[in-house]
């Protein structure tokens, strides 16, 4: 047992699902040449004003409720002044001192054990330009690139409580927070894509104690398992530094993905944001009739639905769980259950085939092409016994990659299950005369020696005879 | 004909009767600041070739029967930190030497729209931080009462080439009093609008929450022509209000009568020059025989205002300054890392009030200063807006001179930026509490102009037209022309 406990805050930026940007009309496509979709409000120039998006408001509202947040009926933007090139207007929208949503909180499940992390704050703000250095770093290169298409997205910071004890458990916070924000229809978010963007704030201190230790921030984790692993070597790293009678550096360190560990950035000298209240826009005033209407029009999300699960199809809590870890996968689920109502095999197959599928391709449920009602008319397939269940895996890769209907794939593919007697009997015949030790295991009561037979025989029809009535006639040509 | 002195509307009728083209009236005016300019050096920047071009058009809108603004084919003039699309606008600043904005400034686009052309745009304190013009980044400029005395400020171009008569009219901005101080110095008529009333997109601001476009006239009725332009709801702006915009000239009445009108005592004590102090009297009699009811009133809180509104000021300019830093447009100092980068174009670029000022901000606003300064000053500004409240219960409008003292000799105050800035202590209060207020003329002390102030409650910018209207109907103290008019 360590003699340390960690102590972890999260700070996730999220992008909200808008098609312009936050004070302005300019697109937020993904992915567009740099400094094309820039307008004089996004790039700050001279007297240029900006305007709110009402769809930001609405949709950070959204977000707030579904993180179990208040909403505050009467806040305001701020500005954060700092320098830096790749902020147009030398000072940060955000709002400061009066977040639209505050003390939520989500609960986790890790190994089993339910906990809650509380939720500070959820704020709106602006992204800033993005910078491509010519070096390493802005202070090493000769030159950098700015695009300026990032400027005026529009943003949410959620800021957790210090609530987490270990990157298993960081990870699982961000898997639910990323499950609630998707279910509210609030965002992508694609860590891929930047529209999710993660901090960790991480601190160790002695077991029992209360005070907090010196913390250091990590950045430039892009994947909920380098947030993990990030997390946990900055652990032991603080606990290492402490254990040697030294003392950890408050700084900004970045997550090395290829030597995973986590190296200094920069020190942070405690900057002075200078905050203050942004006098060019209006504060923002929601009445409570209003977010009652947000709060109503937020569909079931991840924890009632995966109640759901359970409470009215059976379904394990563990396969509930992960069944709802995404929206994707939990409507797939209900549209297949729909027309297959058998709750634990379509669950079976989502978790085995479907899951497998797209984790070893790296791709998302909406690229494949497999479909619910093709899952559906497949499980009909095998129940049937038209096909078995190992032909059915086969059919459900080609459908996966083709999206065709699995009956015409086992059509084209002369994938059907052979349960004729008369077409197997020959086969039948044919395996009993090549194998006479088994036939004579089997006959002197090693009764065990049928699998192998069976199995002959369906290596001879490439898997597609029915194993049910191969069984069965090779127990009766044995002399059963 | 000397057709710079005539007002807006006097154009506008000779226009319709075929008596001037634009293109006349336009060359008449280019002709006559070249002879004045360097006089006067009211300009930083010129659109003779423009100008010319776009009367030419008013011209043929008008031969083609089109029913044109009143103020179609009117020279008028803008300061230098309204954008103005394709016309280079440096906020008098070096930082900005080069920048010429993609886009009009919406006050500044109605006003195209209109028909009205543009000749130049005014010299001004740099980044309208000043209340002399001698701040510009680039020359002072004269007051035409007295080339050795400066203009006001921080549009003393503005109101210097609308009193010389290189403008008919001009658009001005008043975060502290940019514009009715110089109008007063100058001799013209300066409005400001309620706050949010004309949009504040394309104005290059360096205090968001107390800046407001406005305008230099020479008579009332060119006030309302021009407000009725310039007034009402913008899309693009956040702070521009939503409310109905009347037609001002129907505030053109001449009549007082049991109008309240009150005197706050502060404005009247021992800071403000006794001659202009009888000036103001003057007025206030003429308004009694008029039948306006005059009366003190008290606003303890206004002695504070100016101090606030440094504060406020300040903090904001160190915020809105923040963008000049050499990486997307105006002035870059080449340098061998970023950092060094912004701190040589911010150090060259900016003059010494602007320093000044972005220092003072950033003191105020930062970790450990913020509650005993800037909060504390917010306090104040809302005591300030309370007393205007309080006033306005029992009054129409108040009355005050403009400024304390008629305008110093170039120089005399250059030294010593507290006595510079109290020569707004006047002014500053409207900016704070958002009221409509206005400075027109009231005759001369020693051939130096006298400027009466009159502020109204949030949108009633139509009693303010109303005593306006009403005093230059009984008077022709508020008619004054500079020597080189004459």
């Amino acid at each position: 047992m360590s003699r340390y406990e960690a102590v972890i805050g999260l700070e996730v930026h999220v992008e909200l699902k808008t098609d312009t940007k936050i004070f302005c009309g300019c697109s937020t496509e993904f992915g567009k040449e740099p400094n094309t979709q820039v307008c004089p409000v996004c790039l700050g120039l001279p007297g240029s004003t900006g305007v709110l998006n009402k769809k930001v408001v609405e949709l950070a509202t959204r977000a707030g409720l579904a993180l179990n947040c208040e909403i505050g009926t009467y806040t305001w933007f701020d500005r954060k002044n700092y320098y830096y090139p790749d902020l147009p207007k030398g000072y940060q929208i955000s709002q400061v001192f009066r977040p639209i949503a505050y003390n939520g909180y989500l609960d986790i499940d890790v190994d089993g054990e339910k906990k809650r992390i509380n939720i500070t704050r959820a704020h709106i703000e602006e992204d800033p330009g993005k910078l491509v250095h010519s070096g390493g770093s802005i202070t090493s290169s000769r030159y950098s690139y700015v695009d300026y298409n990032r400027s005026g997205m529009p943003l949410i910071e959620i800021v957790s409580e210090p609530d987490i004890r270990s990157g298993a458990e960081a990870k699982a916070y961000l898997e639910k927070l990323k499950a609630h924000l998707e279910y509210a229809g609030v965002s992508d978010v694609k860590m891929e894509q930047g529209s999710l963007r993660c901090d960790a704030n991480v601190s160790v201190r002695p077991v029992g104690t209360t005070t907090l230790g010196t913390k250091t921030e990590i950045k430039n984790m892009n994947s909920f398992r380098a947030v993990q692993r990030a997390i946990e070597y900055e652990v032991e790293r603080q606990i290492d530094v402490l254990e040697d009678g030294g003392k950890v550096v408050q700084e900004t360190r970045g997550w090395d993905e290829n030597k995973g560990i986590t190296v200094s950035m920069r020190n942070k000298e405690n900057p002075d944001y200078r905050c203050f209240i942004e006098h060019e826009l209006p504060p923002i005033e929601l009445t409570e009739e209003w977010i009652e209407e947000v709060r109503a029009s937020i569909p079931e999300l991840p924890d009632a639905r995966r109640r759901r699960l359970v409470e009215e199809h059976g379904l394990p809590d563990y396969d509930a769980g992960v069944i709802t870890s995404s929206l994707a996968l939990a409507e797939f689920f209900d549209a297949a259950l729909k027309e297959f109502p058998d709750a634990k095999t379509v669950s079976n197959w989502i978790m085995g085939e479907l899951l497998r599928l797209l984790n070893a391709r790296n791709m998302e449920l909406g690229e494949s092409r497999i479909t619910p009602g093709g899952l559906a008319s497949l499980l009909q397939l095998i129940k049937k016994g038209t096909i078995s269940n190992k032909i059915g895996k086969e059919v459900f890769e080609v459908m996966f990659e083709e999206g065709k209907d699995p009956e015409q794939i086992v059509k084209e593919r002369g994938l059907s299950q052979i349960s004729d007697q008369g077409q197997l009997a020959q086969i039948i015949d044919e395996v009993i005369a090549k194998n006479p030790k088994s036939v004579a295991d089997y006959q002197s009561g090693k009764k065990q020696a049928i699998g192998f037979l069976v199995g002959q025989v369906m290596k001879a029809t490439r898997g597609q005879a029915n194993p049910g009535v191969v069984n069965s006639m090779l127990r009766e040509k044995l002399g059963e | 004909m000397q057709l710079n002195t005539l007002s807006v509307h006097h154009l506008s009728e000779l226009m319709g009767k075929k008596e001037v083209s634009s293109e006349e009236l336009t060359r008449f005016y280019l002709e006559h600041i070249s002879r004045v300019e360097d006089k006067i050096k009211a300009f930083v920047t010129l659109t003779k070739e423009e100008a010319l071009a776009r009367a030419r058009a008013v011209d043929e809108r008008r031969a083609r029967g089109e029913e044109l603004s009143p103020l179609a084919g009117i020279p008028t003039a803008a300061g230098d930190n309204i954008c103005t699309r394709g016309v280079k606008t440096t906020c008098a600043s070096q930082i900005l030497y080069n920048f010429i904005p993609p886009y009009d400034a919406t006050v500044a686009g109605r006003l195209k729209g209109a028909g009205a052309i543009l000749v130049g745009k005014c010299n001004m304190d740099e980044f309208a931080m000043g209340s002399s013009t001698e701040n510009s980044g680039y020359f002072a400029t004269s007051n035409p009462f007295d080339f050795d005395a400066v203009p006001g400020g921080s549009g003393g171009g503005a109101a210097a080439a609308v009193a010389a008569g290189e403008a008919a009219f001009a658009l001005g901005t008043d975060a502290g009093g940019g514009i009715r101080q110089p109008a007063a110095f100058c001799g013209v008529i300066g409005f400001k609008p309620t706050y949010g009333y004309a949009s504040r997109f394309g104005l290059i601001s360096h205090v968001s929450s107390l800046g407001q476009i406005g305008v230099f006239t020479r008579d009332m009725t060119d006030l309302a022509l021009i407000l009725n332009e310039i007034c009402g709801h913008d899309d693009k702006d956040a702070t521009s209000a939503s409310v109905d915009v009347p037609d001002f000239r129907k505030s053109l009445v001449n009549d007082v009568k049991g109008l309240r009108i009150g005197l706050p005592g502060e404005y009247f004590g021992t800071d403000v020059s006794p001659r202009v102090a009888a000036k103001v009297r003057e007025a206030i009699v003429k308004l009694e025989e008029l039948g306006a009811v005059c009366e003190e009133v008290a606003m303890p809180h206004i002695e504070y205002a100016p101090a606030a509104h440094y504060i406020i000021s300040s903090a904001e300019a160190s915020s809105n300054l923040a963008r000049f830093d050499g990486i997307r447009h105006g002035l870059r100092v080449e340098a061998e890392d970023v950092l060094t980068m912004f701190k040589k174009t911010r150090g060259q670029g900016f003059g010494e009030e602007v320093k000044r000022r972005i220092m003072l901000g950033t003191f105020a606003l930062s970790a450990g200063n913020y509650e005993a300064y800037y909060v504390k000053a917010l306090k104040v500004r809302t005591l300030v807006k309370q007393d205007f409240d309080r006033a306005f219960e029992k009054f129409d409008c108040l009355l005050t001179p403009t400024s304390p003292a008629t305008p110093f000799k170039i120089g005399e105050k250059a030294g010593d930026p507290v006595a510079m800035y109290l020569s707004k202590v006047y002014t500053m209060p409207a900016n704070l509490a958002g009221v409509p207020a206005m400075s027109l003329p009231f005759g001369l002390v020693e051939g130096l102009p006298v400027g009466l102030q009159l502020m109204a409650r949030h949108f009633d910018e139509g009693t303010l037209l109303r005593v306006g209207y009403t005093l230059e109907q009984s008077t022709d103290q508020t008619r004054l022309k500079p020597g080189l008019l004459l």
